[in-house]
């Protein structure tokens, strides 16, 4: 019987908690902060690690980032990848959704096998949650987002519990794709076996040229890509009041004002 | 590309209820129409609402395309996708609306992709360019940045965010077309509902007033004095992620970028630090409240009103005097 196959997309973002903004000039300072997996799609490892323990076969990660993010790849094998692949280069730079899913799926051609694809429900630096889907057209794949539960797997279809406001517990054929949220598994922490076995994988790169016998090149990187930012800035505040009662009759301040702000009634 | 023209708004429904956001963004819509001088069209996928269509049009639509099918009745990825890409491509729409739901989120992506366009996630302002070219702006890097997104190609293809438009006045006296298109059903799309899951659920996105408890909660049973604030408040209780991840309360209360993202009128939070992810999901409520035993606790940086000290005296204090309140008790 042939092996089963998972595809796990990964995007290495930074830590949002250290990365510093550039309020002048509305940029984020990729400096600021070492690239590590996407917080959502470390739950999309650990549903293919739990997968791969039920029906056995071979887990492959798949990135696009910058060379620099190898050492997110080599973390993706410590946490269950048997295989990891970087497409990198500089035709795929400034990539939107359309041309980063295209690449991915181009990609998930290349590589010829896969009967279930998993992605983390969005990325923490996007945020768009469409590179999943996107994937799954370009694919021509049934698709579930915003997988809160699987319920069950056999090597032709999945059980899930789709969290769509409320849930529903759908059935999808394989090949597929699912969207993972956090609450679907608590992602293990790598062994130090877990991590000397990454130090030893090799991390696969691919470039442009290596996917243009299934792609067309002129679909990734910015060239491919349709939406443009044509200006970001840090966030500010809205101005708040910033009213802080003190003392024996704070409790009675909230109250007269929820009056006044006709809460209360 | 001057082909394209009007702006269509996708009408989301399930149960054959049309979710508000549909009429939000006709009225956004309206308002861009109305500058841009084009139409609106509303589409609207599912089964026996040629009834409901009509509000669409008292909503602001001045036509509604109805897909109307027995299989169309519950979301089907694959089949909405094939009859809006039908629908994109026979009308030629400049701008396509959808609603940032999880719906609208699983949905757009592939009809982007399908029709190779642009697609700007999860939007909280539409604003036009001095050449009528539509600018979408949407928050990234988890609420810290503000990004201005244009589109070259046609349509542009928008998911905005529930609540941020406001819905015009129903017009009873609005006219306009329902357009009855014939509907593409593709066979054994391989993805189906087993069925909807029996639980209840908060639909904390709709919640006016929300009690949220975090951390400085010392055991779940203590959710129990949020709640009683919250019902005497009239409102629901939400929560920060870290009781959702212990399995205090279920998921549907959570708030934040994991979570839900909610614009209540009051967001009384207690007890929560106020991390970039907890914020990212309620720093546009209308009035927020905090109650922190620490003065110099993030949320204070958003909160209108705050009380700094210890939650397990503030709000059994709240409770007493809001229920001699409710008796008619001074004091
Ligand atoms: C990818 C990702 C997504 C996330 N998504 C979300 C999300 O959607 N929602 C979310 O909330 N978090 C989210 N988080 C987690 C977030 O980073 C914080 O860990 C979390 O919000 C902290 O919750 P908290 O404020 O309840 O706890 P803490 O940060 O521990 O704060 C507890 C607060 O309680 C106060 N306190 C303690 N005792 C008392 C007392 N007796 N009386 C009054 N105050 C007291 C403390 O001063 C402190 O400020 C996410 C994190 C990641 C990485």
């Amino acid at each position: 019987m042939k092996d089963f196959h998972v595809v796990v997309l990964i995007k290495p973002s930074p830590d949002i908690e250290k990365v510093k903004f550039d309020t002048v000039r509305g940029v984020v300072d990729r400096s600021s902060a070492p690239l590590e997996i996407n917080p959502f799609d470390l739950n999309a490892l650990e549903a293919a690690a739990q997968i791969k323990e039920k029906l056995g076969g071979e887990i492959t990660a798949i990135s696009m980032a910058p060379p620099m993010a190898e050492p997110v790849l080599k973390d993706a094998i410590a946490r269950g990848a048997d295989r990891a692949i970087l497409l990198t280069d500089k035709r795929f730079a400034g990539a939107d959704t359309l041309a980063t899913s295209y690449t991915l799926a181009s990609a998930i051609k290349k590589l010829g096998k896969f009967d279930l694809i998993i992605c983390g429900e969005k990325t923490v630096d996007g945020d768009t949650a469409q590179v999943g889907p996107e994937v799954a057209e370009h694919l021509g794949i049934p698709h579930v987002a915003y997988v809160s539960r699987i319920e069950g797997v056999s090597k032709e279809r999945l059980l899930v519990v789709s969290d769509m406001g409320v849930p529903y517990l759908m059935e999808l054929r394989l090949p597929g794709l699912i969207t993972v949220t956090k609450d679907v598994n608590k992602p293990r922490l790598p062994t130090l076996r877990d991590k000397l076995k990454a130090r030893k994988t090799k991390i696969e790169v691919w470039t442009a040229d290596d996917l243009a016998d299934v792609a067309d090149v002129n679909r990734f990187g910015f060239s491919g890509s349709p939406t443009r930012v044509v200006k970001a800035f840090v966030l500010t505040e809205k101005k708040r009041k910033g009213v802080i009662f003190k003392g024996e009759d704070a409790v009675d301040k909230l109250i007269e004002v929820l009056e006044r702000e006709g809460i209360l009634r | 590309m001057s082909e394209y023209k009007g702006i269509l708004v996708f009408s989301e429904q399930r149960d054959g209820d049309i979710h508000p956001i549909s009429f939000e963004l006709l009225g956004k819509a309206r308002e861009i129409a109305d500058k841009k001088k084009c139409e609106v069209y509303s589409v609207l996928l599912g089964y026996q609402m040629r009834e409901k269509a009509k509000e669409l049009i008292y909503f602001g639509a001045d036509k509604v395309f109805l897909y109307d099918h027995p299989l169309l009745k519950e979301f089907d990825v694959i089949n909405y996708k094939q009859n809006m890409v039908n629908l994109i491509r026979e009308e030629k729409p400049e701008i396509v609306l959808i609603g940032a739901t999880p719906l609208g989120r699983s949905l757009a992506p592939r009809i982007a992709a399908a029709l190779k366009t642009g697609l700007t996630a999860d939007c909280i302002d539409l604003q036009l360019d001095e050449n009528g070219e539509l600018i979408q702006v949407r928050p990234a890097f988890t609420g810290n940045l503000i990004a201005h997104i244009k589109t070259s190609t046609r349509p542009v293809m928008t998911t905005v965010r529930y609540k941020v438009f406001k819905a015009r006045e129903r017009d009873l006296t609005r006219k306009g077309d329902i357009v009855e298109k014939e509907v593409e059903i593709v066979e054994d799309v391989g993805v189906r509902v087993v069925r909807k899951e029996s639980v209840e659920v908060v639909n904390i996105s709709d919640a006016e007033i929300i009690v949220s408890g975090g951390r400085g909660l010392k055991k779940p049973e203590d959710l129990k004095i949020l709640e009683e604030l919250a019902n005497l408040l009239g409102g629901v209780v939400g929560a920060s992620r870290p009781l959702v991840d212990e399995g205090w309360i279920s998921k549907d209360h959570q708030v934040g970028f994991s979570g839900n993202i909610v614009r209540p009128k009051l967001y009384l939070a207690c007890g929560i630090s106020g991390s970039p992810q907890h914020l990212a999901g309620m720093r546009d409520s209308e009035i927020i409240v905090a109650i922190n035993i620490d003065p110099s606790a993030p949320i204070f940086n958003v909160a209108d009103y705050g009380i700094v000290g210890d939650l397990y005296e503030i709000i059994p204090k709240l409770i007493e005097k809001l229920k001699n309140r409710k008796r008619g008790v001074k004091g």
